[in-house]
């Protein structure tokens, strides 16, 4: 049988980049060339998802598949005098920046990295550094059979690579910024992120997605994770793509024993938005804390999947996605919870709020617990409602108008989520966001 | 002299039921009136009407406030314009600090009448003398919105709102319900200290009680959605010893 048969657009996809492909894999190591044709001829079998495929029945693709991008557009024109708009304000510290999924190294700095720590691009490293990240490709949950890390594989040209020695400690945050910017043709480029932690180390990564144009562009981001034991990431995402954009985003995390992995995604931009977290809790007492907060409207369409696998005893993990949608927004929430049976004492909390500005705008929420251990702890909740009418009434009746009543209960709604993580430099960029969204 | 407030033949609907059927009043500047009726009365009806609550639907009447047109403006309007209401249930907003809220409101409403809006300092001194003015705890700015705050919080929370918005009309529906009387006497001291020539207040209470805290100018006994008897303070102490039966026969 003809697997390509299934999946013209897949074929179709790889063959129009093809030269991509030869370009890449051209003398690149034998592991690496390996590597990436098993990620073409993955792809080349499982094509796109469809909506008949579970995991993505919620998500309309065929303006991705029907789009027509350009692996090699020409550089898009960005320079420091725009960067101050969409960091965080600081001073420069530890960032990189990247244009459609090349680094700058013009517009990065690496001036306060403290001693034990490795930032460099994944370009650079395959060049100069393959060692640090030979053993971990393609290693992190959930990337195995995956159509969109299979076509990261195929064409990751660039990303980050970030390498703490046991016991190191990151100091500042490590910013990573990330610029979409069409040019005649809109761009594609796969982003291919590295993280691994040694043992106690901690850090926190910043990565902000900032769409310069009002064009489509196609992100197809893998970001893999390892923590050894005691390792503390906290690792923040602000995607606020072009309202065009396409951001695909699949992230993989090993923990080992004690460590523990906080995220936090808030999600405003993008026509098409997908950020997939999956979570291996391998070590006792590992934990992670997934969080999210998200506002769409319009035909956007955002989801968050999250796999939380507790493979180890005393194991715990913490989930809370708010969302607001307005317009004819789409949001989708599937959380999938695993307790292995080893994996006594595993605690799960899951937890999906959605707030519904329209009476077209709908979301979908799917939990799965899925449990063979008998002493475990688990919950999942989803609620959808509108916003509280008496509530509204009561703020109008104290003399706030109507447009600023709503937006405090918006800001209100998801205070939970942000209060509980954003770090102080970030907060004043979220309110500024949510502030804007409501006023557009 | 003109009214401040002036209800002409006032009838309502909540659900297609009508609720108020025909009630007039009148209240000049200066005076404190209190309106009194059993449950089912149109007194919470009233409260909201005056504040603009939708579902509340007017079907007949006028309602006239510093001789313009009450029903026609927005909530927000009518509270930039000085109209007050405390809510018999203060409603309950999570997410939302309470100097957050006053901060908004006071600022909305002083922007409306031309007034600067306050910077952090000033406003926080203001909120700080009139809490301690209302025997309140300053935790209770940093709290949510009246989540999780008693009864009797939440009601001096509204004549806190009150004292620091300080509204030329001020509706206080049934603010005395639920409260112990060293409350009551805090919120009787809130709205009393407000009285003032060039203001107004409406009490809607079930219970004369608290009229011996703030006397009021004139009395209303409301019973199936009109007035069916006026007096001054004294017929508040009738009420008390004949109960509302009587009255509520007057208006079938």
């Amino acid at each position: 049988m003809a697997v390509a048969a299934k999946s013209p657009a897949g074929s179709a996809y790889l063959d129009r980049y093809a030269g991509e492909r030869v370009r890449l894999e051209a003398g690149a190591r034998p592991w690496l060339a390996g590597w990436r044709r098993a990620g073409s001829e993955a792809f080349r079998a499982a094509g796109f998802p469809t909506i008949k495929s579970e995991a993505w029945r919620f998500i309309p693709l065929h303006a991705l598949i029907e789009g027509d991008f350009s692996v090699d557009a020409p550089p898009a024109p960005f320079d420091r005098s725009r960067l101050k708009g969409v960091t965080f304000g600081r001073a420069a510290e530890n960032r990189f920046v990247f244009v459609n999924g090349r680094l700058r190294d013009d517009l990065s700095s690496l001036e306060h990295l403290s001693p034990g720590i490795e930032l460099l691009s994944f370009a650079e490293a395959l060049k100069s550094r393959p060692q640090l990240i030979e053993g971990f490709l393609g290693n992190a949950p959930g990337l195995a059979g995956h159509p969109f890390a299979a076509l990261n594989a195929a064409f990751a040209a660039d990303g980050y690579v970030l390498h703490l020695a046991p016991g190191a400690r990151a100091e500042a945050p490590i910013e990573i910024l990330w610029v979409g910017s069409g040019a005649d043709k809109p761009p594609v480029y796969h982003p291919r992120n590295l993280i691994v932690a040694g043992a106690g180390a901690h850090a926190t990564v910043i990565e902000h997605h900032v769409g310069l144009c009002i064009g489509s562009y196609f992100s197809d981001s893998v970001t893999e994770i390892a923590l050894g034991q005691g390792a503390l990431l906290r690792h923040c995402k602000v995607q606020d793509e072009s309202r065009e954009a396409f951001h695909m985003a699949v992230t993989g995390a090993h923990l080992a024993a004690g460590a523990h992995y906080d995220s936090f995604v808030f999600s405003i931009g993008g026509r098409l938005a997908r950020n997939e977290i999956h979570v291996a809790l391998d070590g006792r007492r590992a934990h992670c804390r997934l969080y999210g907060a998200y506002l769409a409207r319009g035909e956007q369409t955002v989801d968050h999947t999250t796999v939380i696998d507790h493979v180890s005893p005393e194991t715990s993990s913490k989930e809370l996605y708010k969302g607001v949608l307005d317009g004819r927004a789409r949001g989708v929430f599937q959380g999938r919870i695993t307790v292995r049976p080893n994996a006594q004492k595993a605690d799960g909390q899951q937890m999906n709020r959605a707030l519904l500005l329209s009476n077209k705008a709908e979301i979908n929420s799917k939990p799965e617990l899925e449990i063979s251990a008998d002493d475990v702890k688990c919950s999942h909740g989803a609620t959808a409602g509108e916003l509280d009418d008496a509530a509204l009434f009561y703020l109008r009746s104290r003399g706030i108008p109507e447009a600023e009543a709503r937006r405090l209960l918006v800001e209100a709604f998801l205070a939970e989520v942000i209060d509980a993580v954003a770090l102080a430099g970030m907060r004043l960029t979220l309110e500024h966001n949510i502030a804007r969204w409501m006023a557009a | 002299m003109t009214a401040m407030l002036e209800i002409k033949d006032l009838h309502a609907t909540v659900d297609g039921k009508e609720i108020l059927r025909g009630l007039s009043l009148s209240i000049k500047a200066g005076e404190v009136h209190a309106i009194m009726g059993p449950n089912g009365s149109g007194k919470s009806t009233l409260s909201y009407v005056l504040a603009g609550r939708e579902g509340y639907e007017v079907t007949k009447g006028e309602v006239l406030y510093q001789g313009k047109n009450l029903l026609a403006m927005e909530p927000e309007e009518r509270a930039a314009q000085g109209v007050f209401l405390a809510f018999q249930y203060p409603v309950e907003i999570p997410g939302v600090s309470n100097t957050t809220f006053l901060k908004h409101a006071l600022n909305a409403v002083r922007q409306h009448r031309g007034e600067s809006e306050l910077d952090a300092m000033q406003f926080l001194k203001l909120l700080r003398e009139t809490m301690k003015r209302l025997g309140m705890a300053e935790d209770m700015l940093k709290r949510n919105v009246n989540v999780g705050f008693s009864g009797g919080e939440k009601k001096r929370n509204e004549i806190l709102q009150m004292a620091v918005l300080k509204p030329t009309f001020a509706v206080l529906d049934e603010t005395d319900s639920g409260l112990d009387i060293d409350a009551l006497k805090v919120v009787a001291d809130g709205v009393n200290a407000l009285r003032a020539p060039d203001r107004a207040m409406l009490l809607i209470t079930h219970y004369q009680r608290l009229l011996d805290y703030i006397v009021p100018d004139r009395v209303h006994v409301l019973a199936k959605g009109r007035i069916v008897r006026s007096g001054d303070k004294s017929l508040a102490l009738e009420l008390e010893q004949r109960g509302y039966a009587e009255f509520a026969k007057e208006a079938a």
